[in-house]
C-alpha cells in the first residue's frame, strides 16, 4: 500500500494518487499530517508538492515537527522507500531524511514550465525503469528549487552516486543554459546514502497521460511501483 | 462593560461616508430615527455603487440570462452551468482594480482569493483560474513595478490554493496610467444537486462564522476604495487594502468542501467586501428572514475592536454558514481537523430584522430589505462623448500604404500587446489538478472534466477571456459585441460548443454623462451579442471610477465565455502540428484597418470604426468549428484577432512545440496592409488534411472557406498571386522577436531587484 501524505497546504496530494491509480492501477491512502502511525500495510510514502503550512517560514520547514515525520522518519531507518516531490522534497530535506537545501530560484521568481532531465542513476527503486542517460520531459512549477549544497557535501554526492537528476537539453547535454532555477551542478533531484530516500523538484505526477502532460513521468512513479511489487513477491 | 465612544451621526458623517443628502434622508425615514454609527457604515457600504449597483443596475436587468443550461444566473455569488452529466460549472469574474493600482501584490493576490470563495461557496470545486490584466505603458517603471507586483500576487495566491491558471490576457495602454485592470476568473465544477446558495431559512436556526479572525484590515477596502476616483491622496488609502492568506483559504477551500458533503447547511456565503454586514444582509434578504448575531462571539484578531470595525472590517477567508439546529457539532468536527475557527454568532429569527449586539447592547436594529434588496436604482444622464465623430474619423485614402510589410510585422510582433505574454504565465500553476490540456498562449485554455473523486468524464471545458478597449472607446456597442464573438470564437475554435459569460464591466467616474453613455452602450452591445450567440449572462461585476485626475480608462467590458467540448480527446490548437497539411481561412477579409493595433504602431492613429460583427455569421462559424473538429477535419483552428492574418499566421508557426512554417499566397480586392494587418473578426485559421471534407461542411453550414497555403519548410512567406512576397521571414527570427517582448522591457527592474 502506498501512503500519501497529506499536510495542510499539501495540493498535489490528489493527482499523485490519481497517477498511481489511473496510470499505474494502484491503490494509495491519504494520510493526515496529524496521525502518528503510517497504516500497518505501508509499503511506500510520498511527499507530495503543495506549500505545506503555507511554507511562510522556509519550505517545508513547518511540516518537519508534523506528528507523521516521526513515523516516517522510522519508515525511512527502516529501509522503506519515501519519496518526495516539489515540496515533499523540501520537507524531506528540512526533516534530515535528505541532504542539502532548497532555496529561492536564481530569477526570484515563480516558474511553471516543462524541463528535460537526465537520469543519472538507473539502477534504483525511483529509476529502474529507466536507463542512465536517459533524457525525461517532466513539469517543474516552485518559487524555491534551486538545490544547495556547499563544496564538500556536493563531492560526497557526486561520489556516492546520489545525485539522480539534472537539468539538461532535449538532446541529454547538462549545462547552465537550461537550469532553470539555480540548482548547484544543475541538480534536480537526489537520494540519500542508502538509497531508500529521494527526493525531486520537477513532478512526474504531472506527466503520466500522453495528453496531458505526456508520460514521461510513468517511468518514475512506476519503478517504484515495480520496487514495492517485487519486495512483496 | 467598557463605554462605547463614537461619533456623532448628521448629515456631515454620512457625507463622509459617500451617502447623498437623499440618500441620508431615506435612512432616517428606514429607521424613523437617527442611525447609530455602526448603522451609519451599514448603510454607506451597502449603498456604495461596489456593493448596490446603483449606477448600473437599470442597464444590466435588461441583459439576457436564461437558457435551458442555465441553473442559476446573476445574483447569487455566480453562475450555474449545467454542462450534462449531472454536473454543472460555476463561473465568475470580478474585477480587483483599485486595490492592486494602491498595492499591487496584495490587491490582485485578495482578487484571486475573493473570486475563488465566490466559487466554492456554491458547493464547487475552483478546477481553474483566468484573469484579465492591464497597465500602462512599461516605458513607465511604475508600471513595470505593478505588473511585477501584481503577477506576484496572482501566483502567489492561485499557486499555493492549487487551482491551476491556464489563461488570461495581459495589455498595455497609456489609458491605464492611472488605474491599471485586475479582472480575475474562476471556474469550480459541482454535481447539479450539490449547489448551494446564500439562504437563510428556518427560525432558530444557528449562524456560524468560520475562517479567519476578524482584524481591522481592509475597513471600506472594497466597497469605498472602487466606488470614487483616485486622486493625490489615494496612496493615503493604502492600510484599506486587505491582506491574503492562501494557505487559511486552501484549508477553508476543503474544510467547506467536506462539510457540504453532509446535509447539515441551509446556506452559505462568503464574507467579501463590507464582510459580515454585507454577507448577513443578503442570506437575509434572500430567504425573508432576519438574523441576529452577537459581535462578542464574532473570532477577533485584535482586542478592543469597536462594532462599527468589526462590522465593516473586510479580513479575507471568512464565510458565513446557516446550519441546521444541532449540527453545529459537525461543523465544529471537520473545521477543528483544519485548524481553523468557527464559532455560533448568532441565529435566524423571524420578523425581517438585523439586530446586533455588542457588550449586552443592541447597536444595530434595521429592517433587511430596505438595505439589501431596495438599495437605490439611480438614472444617470448619458451623453455621447463630444470628440467621438472625431474618433471615429477615418479617411483610408489618406493613410500611406505599408512599404515594408515584413518590417511591420517584426515591429507587431515585438510590442508587448503581441508579444509572448510567458513571462507572466510561467509564474503561475498551470497543471495542479492535472487535467489541463491547452494551458496560457492558446485562443482559450482547454481542461478535462474529472469528477470529485478521480473519475475521468470524456468531457472538457474550453474558457477565454477577451476584450479589445481600443474599439471599444471607439464604439463602445460594436467593441463589447466584438467582445463577445471573439472570446466565444475562441472557444469555439477548440472544438467547444460556448455555453454561457461572465462579464466585468471596467469605466470611468459614471457621474459623468459620456462616461455612462459608454457604459449604457457597451452594456447593450454586450446584450445583443449575448442573445444573438444563445450565450447567455450569468455573473458579472460592474467596476467604475476607473479614473484619475479627470482622466479615464478606455472602456473595458471584458468577457469570459465558457464552453463544452463533448470529446476532450477530440480538440484543435491554435497551432500547426505537421508540415503538408493545408492551410484555409473562414471568414472574410474586408478594408477594416480603423482602431487596428498596425494603425496605432505605425500611423500613430486610434481612429475610425472598429470592424463590422456580424452575430448570424459567427453562429455559423460556431457550428462549422465544432463539427470539423468533431469530425477530423480540423486540427489547427486559429482565430484572427490583434495584428490581422500576419501576426495570427505566425502564432500558428511559432507557439507550437515545433516550429512549422507556411507559404501563403492572398489576393483580394483590398490594399495589401488591410489584408495582412486588418482586424476584420469573424476569421480563423485552419489546418486540415482533407480540404474537400471541409469544404463541404463549411458549404453546409454557410461559411465562407479558402485555400490559402500550406505548411512546412522554416519560413513564414506570404505572398500575392503575382511579384514579390510582402513578407518572408525566418520563423527562428519571428520567434526570437516575440519571445522577448516583454523580458526585453522588465530587465531594467530585474536587475534593480537583483541588486
Amino acid at each position: 500500500m502506498f501512503a500519501v501524505v497529506q499536510f495542510p497546504g499539501s495540493n498535489d496530494d490528489r493527482d499523485m494518487r490519481f497517477a498511481f491509480k489511473s496510470a499505474l492501477g494502484v491503490d494509495s491512502r491519504l494520510v493526515w499530517h496529524k496521525d502518528t502511525e503510517l497504516p500497518a500495510d505501508t509499503r511506500a510514502v510520498v511527499c507530495p508538492g503543495g506549500f505545506s503550512y503555507g511554507d511562510y517560514l522556509r519550505c517545508g520547514a513547518m511540516a518537519k515537527y508534523s506528528p507523521i515525520m516521526t513515523a516516517v522518519r522510522r519508515f525511512a531507518e527502516a529501509g522503506g522507500p519515501v519519496l518526495g516531490v516539489c515540496n515533499g522534497f523540501q520537507v524531506l530535506c528540512e526533516s534530515g531524511l535528505l541532504p542539502g537545501a532548497l532555496v529561492r530560484n536564481h530569477q526570484l521568481h515563480f516558474v511553471c514550465e516543462f524541463v528535460y532531465i537526465r537520469v543519472e542513476q538507473a539502477a534504483t527503486p525511483f529509476s529502474s525503469r529507466c536507463a542512465s542517460g536517459d533524457v525525461l520531459r517532466i513539469p517543474i512549477k516552485h518559487g524555491e528549487g534551486a538545490y544547495f549544497a556547499d563544496t564538500e557535501l556536493l563531492a560526497r554526492l557526486e561520489s556516492n552516486g546520489q545525485v539522480m537528476f539534472r537539468y539538461c537539453t532535449p538532446e541529454g547535454e547538462v549545462g547552465p543554459a537550461v537550469n532553470p532555477n539555480g540548482s548547484v551542478s544543475e541538480i534536480a533531484g537526489i537520494r540519500n546514502q542508502a538509497g531508500n530516500v529521494m527526493g525531486l523538484m520537477p513532478h512526474p505526477e504531472h506527466a503520466v497521460e500522453e495528453m496531458i502532460g505526456g508520460t514521461d513521468g510513468l517511468a518514475l512513479l512506476g519503478s517504484l511501483v515495480d520496487f514495492v511489487v517485487g519486495r512483496a513477491q | 462593560m467598557s463605554e462605547l465612544r463614537e461619533p456623532k451621526v448628521d448629515i456631515e458623517l454620512a457625507r463622509e461616508h459617500g451617502l447623498s443628502d437623499a440618500e441620508y434622508d431615506q435612512i432616517l425615514e428606514i429607521l424613523g430615527r437617527t442611525p447609530t454609527y455602526s448603522e451609519l457604515g451599514i448603510f454607506s457600504v451597502m449603498w456604495s455603487e461596489h456593493c448596490s449597483y446603483k449606477s448600473s443596475k437599470k442597464y444590466l436587468k435588461q441583459l439576457p440570462t436564461e437558457a435551458p443550461q442555465v441553473i442559476e444566473g446573476p445574483g447569487e455569488n455566480a453562475g450555474v452551468v449545467d454542462i450534462g452529466d449531472g454536473l454543472a460549472v460555476v463561473f465568475k469574474i470580478e474585477s480587483h482594480n483599485h486595490p492592486s493600482f494602491i498595492e499591487p501584490r496584495q490587491g490582485a493576490a485578495t482578487g484571486v482569493g475573493g473570486i475563488l470563495r465566490d466559487i466554492f461557496t456554491m458547493g464547487a470545486r475552483p478546477i481553474a483560474s483566468m484573469n484579465s490584466i492591464r497597465f500602462g505603458t512599461l516605458d513607465d517603471p511604475k508600471h513595470r513595478y505593478l505588473l511585477h507586483g501584481v503577477v506576484e500576487g496572482i501566483g502567489g495566491y492561485g499557486n499555493p490554493v492549487g487551482v491551476a491558471t491556464v489563461g488570461g490576457e495581459t495589455s498595455f495602454h497609456e489609458c491605464y496610467r492611472g488605474n491599471i485592470l485586475v479582472n480575475a476568473f474562476s471556474l469550480g465544477l459541482v454535481e447539479i444537486d450539490r449547489v448551494f446558495r446564500a439562504r437563510a431559512t428556518g427560525i432558530g436556526n444557528p449562524v456560524i462564522y468560520l475562517g479567519s479572525k476578524t482584524g481591522r484590515d481592509g475597513i471600506h477596502g472594497a466597497s469605498l476604495l472602487a466606488s470614487a476616483e483616485f486622486d493625490e491622496q489615494s496612496e493615503a488609502k493604502r492600510p484599506t487594502v486587505q491582506v491574503g492568506d492562501p494557505f487559511t483559504e486552501k484549508c477553508l477551500i476543503e474544510a467547506c468542501l467536506e462539510l457540504m458533503r453532509s446535509d447539515a447547511i441551509i446556506g452559505i456565503q462568503d464574507m467579501g467586501a463590507a464582510g459580515l454586514t454585507c454577507s448577513s444582509f443578503e442570506m437575509a434578504s434572500n430567504s425573508g428572514t432576519g438574523i441576529e448575531f452577537d459581535l462578542d462571539k464574532v473570532p477577533q484578531r485584535e482586542t478592543g475592536m469597536t462594532p462599527y470595525e468589526l462590522l465593516l472590517s473586510e479580513s479575507q477567508e471568512r464565510m458565513l454558514l446557516v446550519v441546521k439546529a444541532g449540527q453545529e457539532d459537525r461543523v465544529f468536527e471537520i473545521f477543528e481537523r483544519w485548524d481553523l475557527d468557527a464559532a455560533v454568532i448568532g441565529q435566524v429569527v423571524d420578523g425581517g430584522r438585523m439586530k446586533v449586539r455588542w457588550h449586552g447592547k443592541t447597536v444595530v436594529d434595521i429592517p433587511v430589505d430596505p438595505v439589501a434588496a431596495s438599495s437605490p436604482e439611480l438614472d444617470r444622464a448619458t451623453a455621447p462623448p463630444a470628440d467621438l465623430r472625431e474618433r471615429q474619423k477615418l479617411d483610408l485614402a489618406s493613410i500611406a500604404p505599408e512599404q515594408d510589410p515584413g518590417g511591420a510585422l517584426e515591429a507587431l510582433l515585438d510590442t508587448p500587446d503581441l508579444g509572448s505574454k510567458a513571462w507572466v504565465s510561467r509564474q503561475y500553476d498551470q497543471l495542479v489538478q492535472g487535467d489541463t490540456i491547452i494551458g496560457p498562449g492558446g485562443d482559450a485554455a482547454l481542461i478535462r472534466v474529472k469528477r470529485e473523486d478521480g473519475t475521468i468524464t470524456r468531457k472538457g471545458l474550453a474558457m477565454s477571456v477577451d476584450c479589445n478597449p481600443r474599439w471599444c472607446w471607439l464604439d463602445p456597442r460594436t467593441g463589447a459585441m466584438a467582445a463577445v464573438a471573439e472570446a466565444a470564437r475562441n472557444v469555439a475554435c477548440t472544438g467547444a460548443k460556448p455555453l454561457a459569460l461572465t462579464n466585468c464591466l471596467n469605466f470611468g467616474n459614471p457621474e459623468k454623462p459620456e462616461i455612462m453613455w459608454e457604459f449604457v452602450e457597451a452594456v447593450q452591445g454586450m446584450g445583443v451579442a449575448a442573445e444573438a450567440l444563445g450565450i447567455p449572462v450569468v455573473s458579472g461585476n460592474v467596476s467604475l471610477y476607473n479614473e484619475t485626475a479627470g482622466r479615464a480608462i478606455y472602456p473595458t467590458p471584458t468577457i469570459a465565455v465558457v464552453g463544452v467540448l463533448e470529446d476532450w480527446e477530440k480538440h484543435a490548437v491554435s497551432h500547426f502540428t505537421k508540415p503538408g497539411m493545408t492551410v484555409v481561412l473562414l471568414g472574410e477579409n474586408r478594408e477594416e484597418l480603423g482602431g487596428s493595433i498596425w494603425l496605432a504602431l505605425r500611423r500613430g492613429l486610434e481612429c475610425g470604426l472598429p470592424p463590422a460583427v456580424d452575430l448570424a455569421y459567427e453562429k455559423r462559424l460556431h457550428r462549422l468549428l465544432r463539427e470539423g473538429v468533431s469530425a477530423d477535419l480540423i486540427t489547427t483552428a486559429h482565430d484572427v484577432s490583434e495584428g490581422g492574418l500576419a501576426v495570427a499566421l505566425t502564432e500558428s508557426t511559432i507557439t507550437g512545440p515545433e516550429r512549422i512554417g507556411v507559404e501563403i499566397e492572398l489576393s483580394d480586392g483590398i490594399r495589401p496592409d488591410a489584408l495582412l494587418f486588418g482586424e476584420s473578426t469573424g476569421r480563423v485559421i485552419v489546418a486540415t488534411q482533407d480540404l474537400e471534407g471541409l469544404e463541404s461542411l463549411a458549404a453546409g453550414c454557410g461559411v465562407a472557406l479558402r485555400r490559402i497555403g500550406r505548411t512546412g519548410g522554416p519560413r513564414l512567406v506570404i505572398r500575392p498571386p503575382q511579384g514579390e512576397s510582402w513578407i518572408d521571414a525566418e520563423l527562428d527570427r519571428l520567434h526570437e522577436l516575440w519571445w522577448n517582448a516583454l523580458p526585453r522591457r522588465l530587465e531594467p527592474l530585474e536587475g534593480e531587484e537583483a541588486a
